[in-house]
């Protein structure tokens, strides 16, 4: 414990400063979001997370956003563990058959005003299992989606850019 | 050799099949081959369907040899295995679920990955069937003051989907019910037909967090059976990145499991120094995960010029970050209250179930397939494989701290000892049907897959068989008696793959 404060006094933090929007989209998505999202809302967003058929991937790139070089919370952006309690649903995965009815439940659970991003490829477009029997391919075929954050996985940087971009920060 | 070999031998052996056999077996040395499994003979190592047949890999433990024996299915039917042998149960329901044929007298004909969603059923047949949608049945329950929970498929965290069914009384975990197959993409139904290159990149993502095991399992089995081997700098390179890929996962899941016994000290810098190894490995190879860097034949990226000090950097960084946080682990009475006794794995199931990876290895199954049947580079380099037999939680989090120290040491040589030379070789055209198998050590345990190419070097069947089916049947045995609220840190402790065993 005595080394832990120590190195917390004269180390300083690992947290590094947050990347810009700079992408087209993301603008236009932030600058449709500051109204409703803002009035509404406030400086921050409850995130949902769910896997409709990720190999895992983005999971681990979505967990790394919480890790001390990341640090979501900074931001007013937190992960919750109920759609009740969700203003975005983060969706990873091509959307499996098998798991089409639980997104769209978990949806139906979560409150207005909501916003649905597809991270990873898989949830874009269905990535490399577009065209499966077992897929549906993409997040889009089975919700409306706000915002796509593409990569296989996205990086959390590349994560964290497009997450703040819903805050119209 | 191998007394497994020899049984295979009255079978008919496929000259096209390396590295080891593959035998044409008949229903009566089929069936004896799962008398011998239940036996403890053997292990299975994996069991899959194909156009009319079925194979099944086994282990010969003492002999450190594989073989295979497949059985051809005339009637679309073939002797179950389950009915002997208990790991072979899930195994046999997916082979129904994808290609039709039944298990003749299997005690478990319930769908496993078919839940009467997909749009055709028995999807990797010759003739694919009209959807069968039927509820499923879980186990009925009976007794006084029983009651159940369902959780899942979503879960309250950010981890892969499935549903857990658990039967309580008060408390205590009477029973627990996995259902799985939420992920199910199809992968296998999309290899089929697909050059290699294509295959290489499914492979990296059938399971995320062991992207290079599955690209280095899939690229030795295609090596295998095209008679090629990577030229020795690639294959050091992969182990490199193997041991980066171990250590990432090891280091993040000790501090998840610590949090999952409420104990987020060790979380927060095991995601940090989790985040170092993933920097290092993007430094080295381009990519955090170190993705699409194994393909058959090499590597398709050198190791950056600057990468080796990174890595070297990250070694130290880990070494001197390590003894602190061993013994806040070790020294923390309120976890070590959490984490000790529970979720106990026992080592005879252990042992009939085959489990690989930590979850063997906490409960004395040594086995580990650098060891047992060594590849390049493990076969140079030097290295214990750490075993305990206390089987809980506290014991999988050793063996896993254990295996981080390994992994560093392995990492110096790699880094010290690299050979140079070139990155890969060119991929000959077969033109004949080949076939080839490997066997590979992840993180979790080892990683199978079974390859055949058509003459022109595509891929004609494909099956990937993740350490978890073997694991996940134990975790419904390891959390009999303890309370529900230990079942997050019991399957953190298991970290059993969702994405790996549903394809
Ligand atoms: S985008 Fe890539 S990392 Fe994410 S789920 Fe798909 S295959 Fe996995």
């Amino acid at each position: 414990m005595r080394t832990l404060l120590l190195d917390a006094l004269l180390k300083g933090p690992l947290t590094e400063p947050a990347p810009a929007a700079d992408d087209a989209e993301l603008m236009a998505l932030a600058a449709q979001l500051e109204g409703a999202a803002r009035r509404r809302l406030g400086r921050g967003l409850a995130i949902r997370q769910v896997d409709a058929g990720s190999c895992n991937g983005c999971e681990l790139e979505i967990h790394a956003l919480s890790n001390a070089y990341y640090d979501l919370e900074r931001f007013g952006l937190r992960f919750v563990a109920s759609p009740r309690h969700a203003d975005v649903l983060l969706v990873t995965g091509p959307v499996t058959a098998n798991m089409r009815e639980a997104l769209l439940r978990t949806h139906a659970a979560t409150p207005g005003p909501k916003w649905v991003v597809a991270a990873g490829s898989c949830a874009c477009d269905g990535g490399m299992f577009a065209g499966s029997y077992a897929c549906a391919g993409g997040v889009e075929a089975v919700l409306p989606v706000d915002l796509r954050i593409p990569g296989c996985p996205p990086s959390p940087a590349t994560l964290l850019k497009g997450l703040i971009a819903l805050l119209g920060r | 050799m191998p007394a497994l070999f020899n049984v295979l031998a009255s079978g008919r052996i496929r000259p096209d099949h390396r590295p080891w056999l593959r035998a044409e077996v008949d229903a009566a040395l089929w069936c004896a081959l799962a008398q011998q499994l239940a036996e403890g003979r053997w292990t299975l190592l994996g069991l899959w369907g194909d156009a009319g047949a079925v194979h099944m890999a086994l282990l010969d433990a003492t002999g450190g040899a594989v073989g295979v024996a497949s059985l051809a299915c005339a009637d679309g039917t073939f002797p179950s295995v389950g009915r002997l042998h208990a790991p072979a149960q899930r195994l046999e329901r997916t082979i129904t679920d994808l290609f039709g044929l039944t298990p003749v007298d299997a005690p478990d004909t319930r769908p496993w990955l078919d839940h009467g969603r997909w749009p055709v059923s028995r999807p990797l047949a010759a003739r694919p069937g009209a959807p069968e949608a039927a509820p499923y049945a879980f186990l009925p329950v009976e007794g006084e003051g029983l009651h159940e929970v369902a959780v899942g498929p979503v879960h309250a965290g950010i981890i892969e989907p499935g549903h857990f069914r658990f039967t309580a009384n008060g408390e205590a975990v009477v029973r627990l019910e996995e259902r799985l197959g939420y992920v199910h993409r199809g992968v296998e139904g999309l290899m089929a037909g697909a050059s290699v290159a294509q295959g290489a990149a499914l492979a990296g993502r059938v399971c995320g967090d062991s992207t290079v095991a599955y690209a280095l399992a899939f690229a030795r089995a295609v090596e295998a059976a095209l008679g090629v081997a990577a030229p020795e700098r690639a294959q050091w390179l992969r182990g490199l990145m193997a041991e980066l890929e171990r250590l990432a996962n090891h280091i993040g899941d000790i501090g998840a499991v610590c949090n999952d016994a409420a104990f987020p000290r060790l979380l927060a810098p095991c995601a940090v120094l989790r985040e170092q190894v993933l920097r290092a490995a993007e430094a080295g190879f381009g990519q955090r995960m170190m993705k699409d860097r194994i393909v058959p034949g090499g590597v398709t990226a050198d190791l950056a010029p600057a990468g080796a000090a990174r890595i070297r950097a990250l070694v130290s960084t880990a070494r001197a970050a390590l003894p602190e946080l061993i013994s806040i682990y070790d020294g923390t009475a309120s976890l070590q209250d959490r984490t000790a006794g529970t979720g106990f794995a026992r080592p005879d199931l252990v042992a009939r179930f085959g489990c690989g990876g930590f979850v063997g290895r906490a409960s004395g199954r040594g086995f580990d397939a650098r060891r047992v049947l060594p590849y390049a580079p493990y076969d140079a380099l030097t290295f214990a494989v750490p075993v305990l037999d206390g089987g809980d939680v506290n014991a999988r989090v050793w063996v896993r701290i254990k295996e981080v120290e390994q992994s560093l040491g392995l990492v110096t040589q790699m880094l010290d000892r690299m050979p140079e030379g070139p990155l890969g070789v060119d991929l000959p055209v077969p033109g004949a049907p080949c076939e080839g198998l490997a066997l590979v050590e992840g993180f979790r345990g080892d990683v199978l897959a079974f390859v055949r190419l058509d003459a022109e070097g595509r891929i004609a069947r494909c099956h990937l068989r993740d350490p978890s089916w073997f694991q996940w049947p134990v975790l419904e045995a390891a959390i009999e008696g303890n309370i529900i609220a230990d079942f997050p840190l019991c399957n953190k402790s298991f970290n059993c793959a969702y994405a790996g065993v549903d394809l």
